[in-house]
């Protein structure tokens, strides 16, 4: 009866599916980084320049055996672009400190939406934009001989899919607490640059010795690596694990990532949300 | 569980019919308290404003009962559900504009609220018609389709307003909502606010440091350190000062005020560097102060006034509004 006199205006006040707040979470996402052409042509741009300035210079010095051709370009393209997926999946999320210290993101949290709705329509936002930024390069594959078949093609597209959730559910974790992009980015050289680095993409985990190899192989993205060099190189020595354990160590570590975000999201307090 | 939530606080007393019911809050950030125990009620279809200087506790009380942070101690409720515990109901009840944009200046003013709209669960048709029906309403159909990053200041506040009224709350929450705007738009804003509250009975809590916004409100309450110092209608608290106000400014204001407490048994309050007293008759008594102490004291202005919500704020906190910070260290 109270409710009444208190809300007079509302008829009905519509339970919200959650799937609704996701949807035009992602969406916004998604259409936001196309109306930055700035950013579009960085993270195309910049790992393209990685790849082949790093490629070309190891190229010449290191001879790789793993990829049966002895081309370090070779090697290093599916490092490349799992590097691809990391730099925007985690670029893509420094949106959540932006948002936080501009407003938006405030609110979205006065809305009464779950925190899973919000969780996953930022991660799925950032991670479609990482995902098709990894599968764009792709396309540069044919220009340095390699070939794959539509089953292999599938294979890459759903590793590169699950790599890009989990690190960008990792890089929202990481930022939704954080007030500052300077810090996210310390985070990034100390953490997430020594995750991909020691992850098999620059050099094969065979190749390593004593620690370096046990960091690697706690490491949870050297399997979404080993899955990936796998798919692109059936000929290549099996590395660590059957292709479908490495994936699903992969989706291990996206659940993981993605829980860990939605945790740190609901934890409500007596200390300012902004 | 679900059915215990919804379940509003009906059986709070006094408070079941209102909009807003805050009841002894209390808020610690570690050590530091920034609300000490605060109780007041807004009624349905009021505008209530939150009047304070910038620390008083105004944010504080903001983001509690926005549902942003949980209180250390105490309660609100909002639209009939405590806002601690109940967080998820008391969102679907409330708009909230807040003082920081929150318009995604990449997108156009209709993505903005179309936006806006799934997250109260609004889609198709119509939330289409929502969205075309606010942006009429606050004047800017014919940019609809325009970016946000566009817009002036004070468009941009009228797409926040349409933003935090697309679900047709109950109660609005808007924090200092004509920050940065000229007197146009804000005037604009206001006039907006107060066709809510009379044609369509939205219950509208707004903070504010500006005494005239204050002026225009039902009631509002005076927060100064964390404590509620004045509550009423704007004219009502103006009355309970009663008579004038004058205001000396001099060198001495020292000895000035002793000459007046002493010569005239007024009691003078030295606010700043002006002195300040109240009498029922400020004219006769200025003109007679002033003649009896013009050989001791050089006086520069004296001015007579009915009272003004900021010589409440002074009445009771013995503190000028602004600056009453340096005021403090002074002493």
């Amino acid at each position: 009866m109270a409710q009444t006199a208190v809300t007079p205006a509302s008829v009905a006040i519509p339970r919200v599916n959650p799937f609704l707040p996701a949807f035009t979470l992602w969406w916004r996402e998604v259409v936001r980084f196309y109306r930055q052409p700035a950013r579009v042509v960085g993270v195309i741009a910049s790992p393209l320049l990685f790849w082949v300035v790093i490629g070309a210079g190891f190229g010449s010095s290191v001879q790789s055996g793993t990829t049966g051709t002895g081309n370090f370009l070779h090697y290093f393209f599916p490092g490349a672009l799992v590097m691809i997926v990391l730099f925007t999946s985690i670029f893509t999320m420094m949106s959540v400190i932006e948002d936080r210290n501009e407003g938006f993101l405030l609110s979205v949290m006065v809305a009464p939406v779950h925190r899973w709705g919000i969780v996953l329509g930022k991660v799925l936002g950032g991670t479609t934009l990482s995902a098709i930024q990894g599968l764009l390069f792709l396309i540069l594959a044919p220009l340095i001989g390699i070939r794959l078949g539509l089953e292999q093609f599938l294979m890459v597209v759903l590793i590169t899919f699950l790599t890009a959730f989990a690190l960008t559910a990792l890089g929202f974790a990481i930022a939704w607490r954080m007030d500052s992009a300077q810090a996210f980015h310390a985070i990034i050289n100390l953490f997430l640059i020594p995750l991909w680095l020691l992850s098999g993409a620059l050099f094969p985990v065979s190749g390593a010795r004593g620690w370096l190899k046990l960091i690697m192989r706690i490491n949870p993205l050297t399997y979404g690596m080993d899955a990936l060099l796998q798919t692109i190189f059936p000929q290549g020595p099996v590395t660590l694990l059957p292709v479908w354990s490495s994936i699903a160590v992969l989706s291990g570590f996206a659940a993981v990532a993605f829980f860990s975000g939605l945790l740190i999201a609901e934890r409500r307090s007596t200390l300012p949300a902004a | 569980m679900a059915t215990l939530l919804q379940d509003p606080v009906s059986t709070v007393p006094g408070g079941g019919s209102a909009a807003i019911h805050v009841e002894d809050l209390r808020h610690n950030y570690g050590k530091r308290s920034a609300l000490n125990g605060i109780s007041f009620d807004v009624a349905g279809g009021e505008i209530f404003a939150l009047l304070g200087p910038n620390g008083s506790g105004k944010t504080t009380l903001f983001r509690i009962l926005s549902t942003l942070m949980m209180p250390t101690g105490g309660r609100a409720v909002v639209a009939g559900f405590d806002a601690a515990r109940q967080p998820v109901e008391v969102r679907r009840r409330i708009g909230v504009v807040f003082q920081a944009r929150s318009l995604d200046l990449k997108l156009t003013a209709v993505e903005n609220l179309w936006h806006q709209g799934h997250l109260y669960g609004l889609h198709g048709a119509p939330l289409q018609s929502r969205v075309r029906e606010m942006l009429d309403r606050v004047g800017l159909a014919e940019r609809a389709k325009d970016r946000v990053e566009t817009f002036s200041g004070g468009m941009q506040r009228r797409v926040e307003l349409a933003k935090g009224l697309m679900h047709n709350p109950g109660v609005l929450l808007l924090d200092e909502p004509t920050t940065g705007l000229d007197p146009g738009a804000r005037h604009d804003v206001w006039q907006y606010l107060q066709q809510l509250s009379t044609e369509e009975r939205v219950s509208i809590l707004v903070t504010t440091h500006l005494m005239d916004e204050a002026e225009r409100c039902d009631r509002l309450a005076i927060l100064h350190e964390g404590r509620i110092v004045a509550l009423g209608t704007p004219a009502g608290l103006r009355a309970e000062i009663g008579g004038d106000v004058v205001v000396f400014e001099s060198d001495q204001p020292e000895a000035l005020a002793s000459l007046i407490k002493h010569g005239f048994g007024v009691p003078a309050s030295i606010i700043g560097d002006k002195v300040r007293l109240k009498s029922s008759d400020g004219h006769q008594l200025a003109s007679t102060i002033v003649e009896s102490v013009r050989d001791r004291i050089q006086i520069q202005s004296v001015s007579v006034s009915k009272p003004t919500l900021e010589d409440v704020f002074i009445d009771r906190t013995g503190h000028r509004f602004w600056a009453e910070k340096p005021a403090e260290e002074a002493k």
